[in-house]
């Protein structure tokens, strides 16, 4: 029995999709909608590097080791590499090109300028990704690793370095800028 | 990646009529073990079934008399900050924030994580290296190679690798079920029951079959539950799989032990209840260190180390008191 015949994709009619057949797709990237068609196999993060030339989100490991291609989906962060395109589709995607607003960059963006949060620069998007919603999670009482008691409702106020280090610790940077980072993230969380 | 068909689900029963006839399909939730062994070529599924479409299985219950339903498409990060599982569980979402990362636990369910393969470096080797799990027959690269983070108990010459999931620690020491439908309707599988050892078959990890699916994870109540505690020891502080970890649910009454229960990660091909130790620790002080040691030794008896990991008998007993004396704590 070929399962294709005998499932929908989305709620549409039924689509067979073949071997080498491309699959079309919509995903509203940065606030624009944005169609194409995809491989079952591309992944998010080439989609968003290849067919649509948002280089930002960085390719690295491409084992969701690294975290240096974290977008946005739906307001969550996740690693683009280990998802497929056609699995987002009609999802909201942001990438780092979708953060500033007007010209002015995101309070992250800016605190790790002011705090040198980074070297090479290859890692950057990712981790300030990653930062971004990651202040969101705390704000929203999720605790962590770093949580010393998670029966307790968590506050922003307890994101400390040891929170934040934990909170960010999918994120690698090569040139061991943590410390800055660190310090970038934990200003950001203190201003937000 | 190697090419493949993909298509969703829009119900459970479609799914499951497609997984059983089809050897080749794979379901894909979270996506994040499935794709890293694709990527390694490690599985080669032909069509894979994106099951995030179908209806009511992210849900998280909290029980009126007290237990846990966690819908298989629940993801580990909701799990873990969702208050009924914090208060009357903290062991639960202890060992999913101790698991992965931020962004993978946002992106990972609960299905998928009881469903994770095992990070034995050879069965994961993109040069496809001896492998009976891999390519059933063709070896155990790990039995006389670097066997430091595989099992202590219950392996064969099959193979010696070790289940790699936190939260199942957890769940099979608080006595969890996992809920499954298949072409045959609905059946509950214990969740000491859930998993394999290796023997002659180790391809299985578990005892599900074709068409089934994970549907959720029930915990029961217990007063065992809210005195709870995960402790991982790995190679890094954060972002790594466990070297070794103990779940430990304890009743008391007042500091006398009235039940323990123990479970360990990284020693064996699931995880390991030590159920000798349960028997033994039945009365004894939780102050009482020597006692509780004492207990804790009688389910180590049948350990096995390899030739890389014989420190693992030693700190799956401290790992053990450690995580046991913590759950205490909280009684």
């Amino acid at each position: 029995m070929n399962p294709a015949a005998t499932v929908t994709r989305g709620t549409g009619e039924n689509t067979v999709v073949g071997d080498d057949a491309r699959v079309p797709i919509g995903l509203t990237v940065n606030g624009r909608v944005r169609t194409m068609t995809v491989e079952p196999r591309t992944t998010l993060l080439d989609a968003l590097r290849d067919e649509l030339g948002l280089t930002g989100t960085k390719k690295a490991c491409d084992r969701g080791e690294c975290g240096a291609c974290t977008v946005h989906v739906d307001g969550r962060r996740l690693l683009s590499c280990m998802t497929l395109a056609a699995m987002q589709d009609g999802k909201q995607i942001t990438t780092i090109e979708g953060l500033e607003r007007d010209g002015n960059l995101h309070a992250i963006q800016a605190a790790f300028i002011e705090h040198d949060g980074f070297q090479c620069g290859f890692c950057t998007p990712g981790q300030i990704m990653s930062a971004v919603a990651m202040i969101e999670e705390a704000k929203a009482d999720w605790p962590s690793a770093a949580t010393t008691d998670v029966e307790r409702p968590f506050t922003i106020a307890e994101l400390s370095a040891a929170e934040i280090r934990e909170r960010m610790s999918g994120n690698l940077c090569r040139c061991a800028c943590y410390p800055n980072i660190v310090d970038a993230v934990a200003e950001a969380a203190a201003r937000s | 990646m190697h090419p493949f068909l993909l298509a969703s689900a829009n119900d459970a029963a479609t799914a499951i009529a497609a997984h059983a006839a089809d050897p080749d399909l794979a379901y894909i939730a979270g996506g994040t073990d499935l794709i890293g062994l694709m990527k390694d070529r490690a599985a080669l599924p032909k069509r894979l079934l994106d099951i995030n479409t179908l209806p009511d299985m992210a849900r998280i219950e909290a029980l009126p008399d007290g237990g846990l339903r966690i819908g298989a498409l629940a993801r580990m990060s909701d799990v873990a900050a969702h208050p009924d599982v914090r208060r009357r569980f903290p062991v639960i979402a202890e060992a999913l924030l101790f698991a992965a990362s931020g962004q993978l636990r946002n992106m990972a369910s609960m299905g998928g994580n009881i469903m994770q393969r095992t990070r034995c470096a050879y069965f994961r080797d993109e040069d496809d290296l001896p492998c009976n799990k891999r390519r059933p027959g063709s070896g155990c690269s790990a039995l006389h190679g670097l066997n430091r983070n595989h099992a202590i108990f219950g392996w064969s010459e099959a193979c010696v690798a070790t289940n790699p999931s936190d939260v199942a620690v957890a769940l099979a020491a608080l006595d969890a079920t996992v809920a499954v439908r298949g072409l045959a309707g609905e059946r509950t599988i214990p969740f000491t029951g859930f998993y394999r050892l290796p023997g002659e078959t180790p391809e299985r990890d578990n005892v599900l079959g074709r068409g089934d699916l994970i549907v959720s994870i029930e915990v029961p109540a217990g007063a065992e539950g809210r005195a709870s505690h995960y402790l991982k020891i790995r190679d890094r502080q954060s972002y790594e799989f466990a070297v070794v970890s103990a779940a430990a649910a304890v009743a008391v009454d007042g500091r006398r032990i009235r039940s323990a229960r123990l479970a360990l990660g990284g020693v064996a091909h699931k995880p390991w209840r030590l159920t000798a130790a349960e028997v033994a620790l039945r009365s004894a002080s939780l102050g009482d260190i020597e006692a509780l040691k004492s207990a804790l030794a009688t389910s180590f008896t049948d350990a096995r180390p390899l030739a890389h990991n014989a420190f693992k008998v030693e700190l799956a007993q401290r790992v053990a008191l450690r995580a046991l004396q913590a759950a205490g704590a909280r009684a």
